[in-house]
């Protein structure tokens, strides 16, 4: 039992950072129907900011480590969205209206540029997160042990979950993100700047997938330049388990992908964990194609 | 008319250059251009499932894998000789290709290419945790016999240059064939327009299928290649990066064009070779070269050309 909680815990945790990313994914592929393939890599540089701004700025000295790690979050948010709004008019405008695979390609091209830009400033070492930010202490639960960093961390991910949803059902841009996102041509008869909304897109997707990264910097204690397509490859999974373009459904399956994860590694086996995120992914494709809260998207043979 | 001859004239000077290779180039050159065939042969297996019948795959070099285990596997405990071994990693990879495929050709573009993804690094890690005890865990498989032909035992890079490009030009003249035949014209007609071509009676997802298995199964018989050129096979060989560098050969080279797919493979495999100096910044030029390559010349170097029939010229004026 103490076991099963542990796994379960640990697994919510890992699983609300899999929906901070898998955001990211869904959104963008919601408005232009596109998988990003240099969303991990922007998770990567969201670790690698927080670690550079946290060791050299010091914040959590000056601010105290609540406030200083709330400033910390909001600067690495707004670093990682800049350079996704930049990436998307570099890489995928140009491309809008070619062939679908040329802009999968140039997301390819991207990811490799991102992770190698990243390995060319910090070198091809792993980093290490300084240990003594979070508070290390465990709570008791109903008399179960749980780490408190793991209540931090799924915490945060479900108020910036939250605040998301409240953005996306609520405000004037959030409603312009979902017409855009049913039909980009009536948006735009209907008065909507979709370019402006395509912007906001990559702002905000990017944004988020960085705070992910500070997260599992956090989290783990350790970040290096290839971990992006690991996450990215998982955090996809879970938008497609929740069903791809749909918001709540990238939460759901982000949370359900962690779960599953952390018990599957627990109780079949550990040499098998990143497989099993795999055959979830091809099994929800075969079995129900559209995700847990998707709209249809096979084409029958 | 003289473009044509002036292309065949290109293509023979092309190839002659490249038969004498070995005549002045030395040993690591040589060893280059071994890479470059067997990327060749990849790349073309490739472009029949990608460029051909449009299917995004993106975990070919599961089926290389497949095919270089399965070879690896039958001569070291069976001593079966790694030539004879090529035809059986062949059809085992075309059946692995049609286990994969079956359940997820229909789905849409993008979702194929990540299920794809996920099929290769499933294979990657079960052979990493050594699955059913067959493929020697993280250390792979060593001691493959080097290949013997009519009696004369391959050892040299020369003497694979003349193996593995022999190979290449039995799979161009059978893939031009191919791409000329019925099956061709079928797929060439089913990417187009797959509600058109199921419309005129094409069954096309059984056409997808057997694509699927013609290069999945030509792509095990390269890994077979692979295997005996090598000598010791790894997990690390087959990770997703080759399936992902096999992918942009043949996008950047121009998918459907035989010609394309091959300059493609001579660029991005070959041509890094020439700046082993800037090993660090390499990638990092590769990967703003793809993203400039897709804004600029969107259909690849040499793009598919929709075919021409000669009845159709003659009644022009």
């Amino acid at each position: 039992m103490e076991e099963f909680f542990q796994q379960l815990t640990n697994g919510l945790a890992v699983g609300g950072i899999y929906a901070l990313i898998a955001l990211g994914y869904t959104m963008v592929y919601g408005v232009l129907k596109l998988i990003n393939f240099a969303h991990g890599d922007l998770f990567t540089l969201g670790a690698y900011l927080g670690l550079t701004l946290l060791t050299s700025l010091g914040l959590s000295g000056h601010l105290g480590t609540v406030l200083g790690l709330i400033v910390l979050a909001i600067m690495v948010t707004g670093f990682v969205g800049i350079a996704g709004a930049l990436l998307e008019r570099a890489a995928y405008r140009p491309l809008r209206d070619s062939h679908r695979l040329s802009a999968v390609v140039s997301a390819l091209g991207a990811s490799i540029f991102l992770q190698n830009t990243i390995m060319l400033i910090y070198g091809a070492k792993n980093y290490v997160y300084p240990l003594d930010i979070l508070p290390r202490t465990t709570l008791h639960i109903f008399g179960l042990p749980v780490p408190l960093v793991r209540i931090l961390i799924l915490t945060a991910s479900l108020l910036l979950m939250a605040g998301l949803y409240l953005f996306i059902q609520k405000t004037r841009l959030g409603t312009a993100i979902r017409a855009a996102a049913i039909d980009q041509g009536a948006a735009k008869l209907m008065g909507i700047n979709v370019n402006q909304v395509i912007m906001i897109v990559f702002l905000v997707g990017p944004g988020l997938g960085g705070v992910a990264g500070l997260m599992v910097g956090l989290y783990y204690g350790q970040v290096n330049f290839t971990m992006g397509w690991v996450y990215g490859l998982k955090a996809f999974t879970a938008a497609i388990l929740g069903g791809i373009g749909n918001i709540p459904g990238a939460m759901v399956g982000g949370l359900l992908l962690g779960v599953i994860e952390a018990l599957g590694a627990a109780y079949i086996s550990i040499a098998w964990k990143d497989a099993i995120a795999f055959c979830v992914l091809i099994v929800i494709l075969i079995v129900r194609p559209t995700g847990i809260l998707g709209e249809r998207v096979a084409d029958k043979i | 008319m003289m473009n044509e001859k002036y292309k065949l004239f290109l293509y023979s000077a092309f190839a002659l250059i490249l038969a004498t290779a070995p005549l002045y180039l030395n040993s690591y050159w040589v060893d280059v251009l071994n890479s470059v065939g067997l990327y060749a042969i990849l790349a073309l297996s490739l472009n029949i499932i990608l460029g051909d019948a449009g299917l995004y795959n993106m975990g070919h070099a599961a089926f290389f894998a497949v095919g270089a285990y399965t070879a690896a596997y039958l001569n070291t405990q069976f001593g079966l000789p790694i030539l004879w071994a090529l035809p059986v990693s062949g059809i085992v990879a075309g059946i692995a290709g049609l286990l994969v495929a079956r359940p997820v050709v229909h789905l849409r573009g993008d979702y194929l290419l990540i299920v794809t993804v996920g099929v290769g690094e499933i294979l990657r890690i079960a052979l990493i945790n050594d699955v059913f005890g067959l493929t020697g865990g993280p250390n792979g498989i060593f001691g493959i016999d080097r290949p013997v032909l009519f009696g004369f035992k391959i050892r040299k890079p020369q003497e694979f240059f003349y193996l593995i490009w022999g190979f290449v030009a039995v799979t161009i003249f059978l893939f031009y064939r191919l791409k000329n035949s019925r099956f061709g014209r079928a797929l060439d007609y089913l990417r187009e327009d797959m509600t058109a071509a199921e419309g005129s009676g094409i069954d096309t997802g059984r056409y997808q299928l057997y694509a699927f298995m013609v290069g999945a199964a030509w792509a095990g018989m390269a890994g077979t290649l692979y295997a005996s050129k090598m000598s010791i096979i790894s997990p690390e060989s087959f990770s997703f990066w080759e399936s992902v560098l096999i992918f942009i050969i043949v996008i950047l080279g121009g998918s459907g064009n035989i010609a394309g797919v091959l300059l493609g493979t001579f660029l991005i495999i070959g041509l890094p070779e020439a700046f082993r100096g800037f090993a660090n910044a390499r990638m990092w030029f590769f990967g703003l070269a793809m993203m400039l390559m897709m804004i600029f010349r969107t259909e690849g170097i040499l793009p598919h050309r929709p075919r021409v029939f000669k009845s159709l010229d003659r009644q022009r004026p």
